[in-house]
């Protein structure tokens, strides 16, 4: 028997954080994650583990302090307007330092919008939302088998660092079905040292709180994340690199658009032109390493971005490149798709602006 | 100067219970919290268990509940108490798990948390602190100002049209399935001092039975806010706040006596 299975992103995703040791699963219903619920409410019973469907994703995020303040490993998915009510939860989990796993599965905004896939809520995940000086560690998957592995590695680098990980996909991707393979899950060893599990004789009380009201003692708690987002920073960027050997234009992409954008690469290579693609995995920390290096590569004459929202990673790009190359950018709003053509068809103004030409033309 | 007294032929009659912090609190002189923190942790002590327990602080007077009561405790988001509750005591169905909230925290922005975790019928319990005043802010409306009452944002009175109508928690909470135990209880004179303990203590119990919520509705005094002194706020609980918030029990199916 094949170890590979058809599945729903949406579906995987929930099978993943079963296989992570999901212990407990918070969440309110909402095109286009639905699924994710319905999943977990017939199979983490069967585990003898904790569903429940909230009232509203106000009070899934504040479950989801509960439990994880209590040591447990749990997980809430939403889609964007459901991040945006439980962003104060998230703010109030990141300044308690809880481990936990969020799920966006993005949908095109603002307001109510559409459930249409959308990439929209890169600002809000990445630089923010909530109230604060605190950051999510945030991984972007780009197919179904991304979403499995990337929920293993979203459990464990909550624990490691003791901070909310989100994983930001969008609807193509929790409703396309593509074939997957769990791969063996270890555990790693978890400290719950710190949790709400009963005061027993041989320890001070544990309390969960994110409130400091001296501001001396506030600022040393600021300065605690922040040595800690520092370290994250250090060692947690994630992204793949396809093509930057020889390449004269840098895509860049993540999720769903660094798939399409791969194509372009393909399409645009065929045409002769040196064509490689950064996709970040890890939307913060974000890879702005490699951008320096390669924007300080002679050979490199520009970035283009491609994101499904008005040009949101584009300013990350824009850090990472420091003004030395031209960054070109192209994207698709309110939940609208673009093709691998499209991107191209953007793309080749770009290159005759910045003396990209392909190879044939030489 | 320091007197030493020899306590070698006293009897000890009174004591703080171990279950509370060796600390001492921010309430004003006369407000009841005190009292309510301190019934609260001698039950925890009586049933012994205090390892056992995971005590909820909201957003208002009472954030700071975890620096007084000797448990286990997280501090929740405003009005958020019921769901984080939820959260522990479905990963811990078998520790006590209490929140302990104000009148703002649990009857304006917390309602819907605290609704949904009576009508899942939640193995918790919910100590409700109604003094029908904000008292951390300093004094404004709460859902439970009583009608005429003056507060720094119903200066005139609260007045029906303009500001609504005070909420009776007990009543409603009462009235959904999931609920096991509903009385509202007042800490103003001793004897009631002593029968807001008993409700304590028996809306703990009933968390055993696995039967659902169990909600004690304290009617306290903010002697500050009110504009008062600790004696004329405990008098005009008797004369004014509980016409508005009769005391009693709404619902008993504990079958605990």
């Amino acid at each position: 028997m094949s170890e590979y299975l058809l599945m729903k992103g949406n579906y995987a995703l929930a099978e993943a954080a079963i296989r992570a040791g999901c212990e407990g699963y918070f969440a309110y219903p909402i095109t286009p994650q639905s699924e994710v619920g319905e999943y977990m409410s017939v199979h983490m019973p069967e585990k003898g583990r904790v569903f429940l469907q909230a009232e509203s994703e106000v009070a899934a995020i504040n479950m989801l302090y509960g439990a994880a303040g209590a040591g447990f490993k749990v997980m809430t998915s939403s889609s964007s307007p459901g991040i945006s009510l439980m962003t104060e939860g998230i703010s109030y989990i990141a300044g308690a330092e809880l481990p936990c796993v969020i799920v966006n599965v993005n949908r095109g905004g603002p307001g109510l919008g559409t459930i249409q896939p959308s990439q929209g809520d890169y600002f809000q995940s990445t630089k923010g939302g909530g109230h604060g000086d605190y950051r999510l560690i945030v991984l972007a998957p780009s197919s179904v088998q991304e979403i499995a592995d990337l929920t293993y590695l979203a459990f464990d680098l909550a624990w490691k660092y003791r901070n909310p990980s989100l994983i930001l996909m969008d609807g193509a991707l929790g409703q396309m079905m593509e074939k997957v393979k769990f791969n063996p899950y270890t555990e790693p060893e978890r400290d719950i040292s710190w949790a709400t599990r009963g005061k027993t004789p041989d320890r001070d009380t544990n309390f969960i709180t994110s409130l400091w009201i001296k501001p001396e003692e506030m600022e040393q708690v600021n300065l605690r994340l922040q040595a800690k987002y520092k370290e994250i920073e250090e060692n947690e960027v994630r992204y793949d690199a396809y093509n930057i050997e020889d390449a004269e234009l840098i895509l860049v992409a993540f999720g769903l658009s660094a798939r399409i954008a791969s194509k372009s690469m393909q399409i645009l290579r065929e045409k002769g032109y040196k064509v490689g693609l950064i996709k970040p995995i890890t939307l913060w920390p974000y890879p702005y390493k490699i951008l320096q290096e390669l924007a300080s590569n002679d050979r490199v004459k520009g970035f283009f971005v491609t994101e499904l929202n008005s040009g949101q990673m584009v300013e990350d790009v824009r850090l990472g490149v420091n003004g030395k190359k031209e960054v070109g950018f192209y994207g698709r709003l309110g939940g609208m798709i673009y093709s691998p053509e499209e991107i191209v068809e953007n793309i080749i103004p770009f290159c005759e602006k910045n003396g990209i030409v392909p190879q044939e033309a030489i | 100067m320091k007197t030493q007294i020899n306590l070698e032929n006293y009897e000890k009659v009174f004591e703080k219970p171990d279950t509370l912090k060796d600390v001492k609190t921010h309430y004003c002189p006369g407000c009841g919290h005190g009292v309510v923190h301190r019934l609260t942790m001698e039950v925890v002590k009586e049933l012994d268990i205090q390892d056992k327990t995971i005590g909820i602080a909201p957003v208002g007077c009472s954030v700071f509940a975890y620096y007084y009561m000797n448990v286990d405790m997280q501090q929740a988001a405003h009005g958020r108490a019921c769901a984080v509750a939820t959260g522990i005591k479905r990963m811990l169905p078998d520790h006590y798990v209490f929140t302990y909230q104000g009148d703002g925290d649990l009857a304006a922005i917390g309602t819907a948390e605290t609704i949904h975790a009576c009508s899942r019928g939640e193995n918790i319990t919910i100590i409700f602190i109604n003094n029908a005043i904000y008292g951390m802010t300093g004094g404004q409306m709460a859902p439970t100002t009583i009608l005429g009452q003056k507060t720094s944002t119903s200066t005139g009175g609260r007045n029906a049209q303009r500001d609504g109508m005070p909420i009776n928690m007990s009543e409603i909470v009462a009235l959904l399935p999931g609920t096991v135990y509903v009385e509202r209880v007042a800490v103003n004179k001793p004897g009631r001092v002593r029968k807001t303990k008993k409700a304590i203590l028996k809306a703990f119990k009933a968390q055993q039975l696995k039967k659902g919520t169990s909600f004690i509705e304290v009617v306290s005094n903010c002697n500050t806010n009110w504009k008062m002194t600790p004696v004329e706020a405990n008098k005009w609980i008797d004369d004014v706040l509980l016409n508005q918030y009769p005391l009693g029990v709404f619902k008993d199916e504990t079958g605990i006596k």
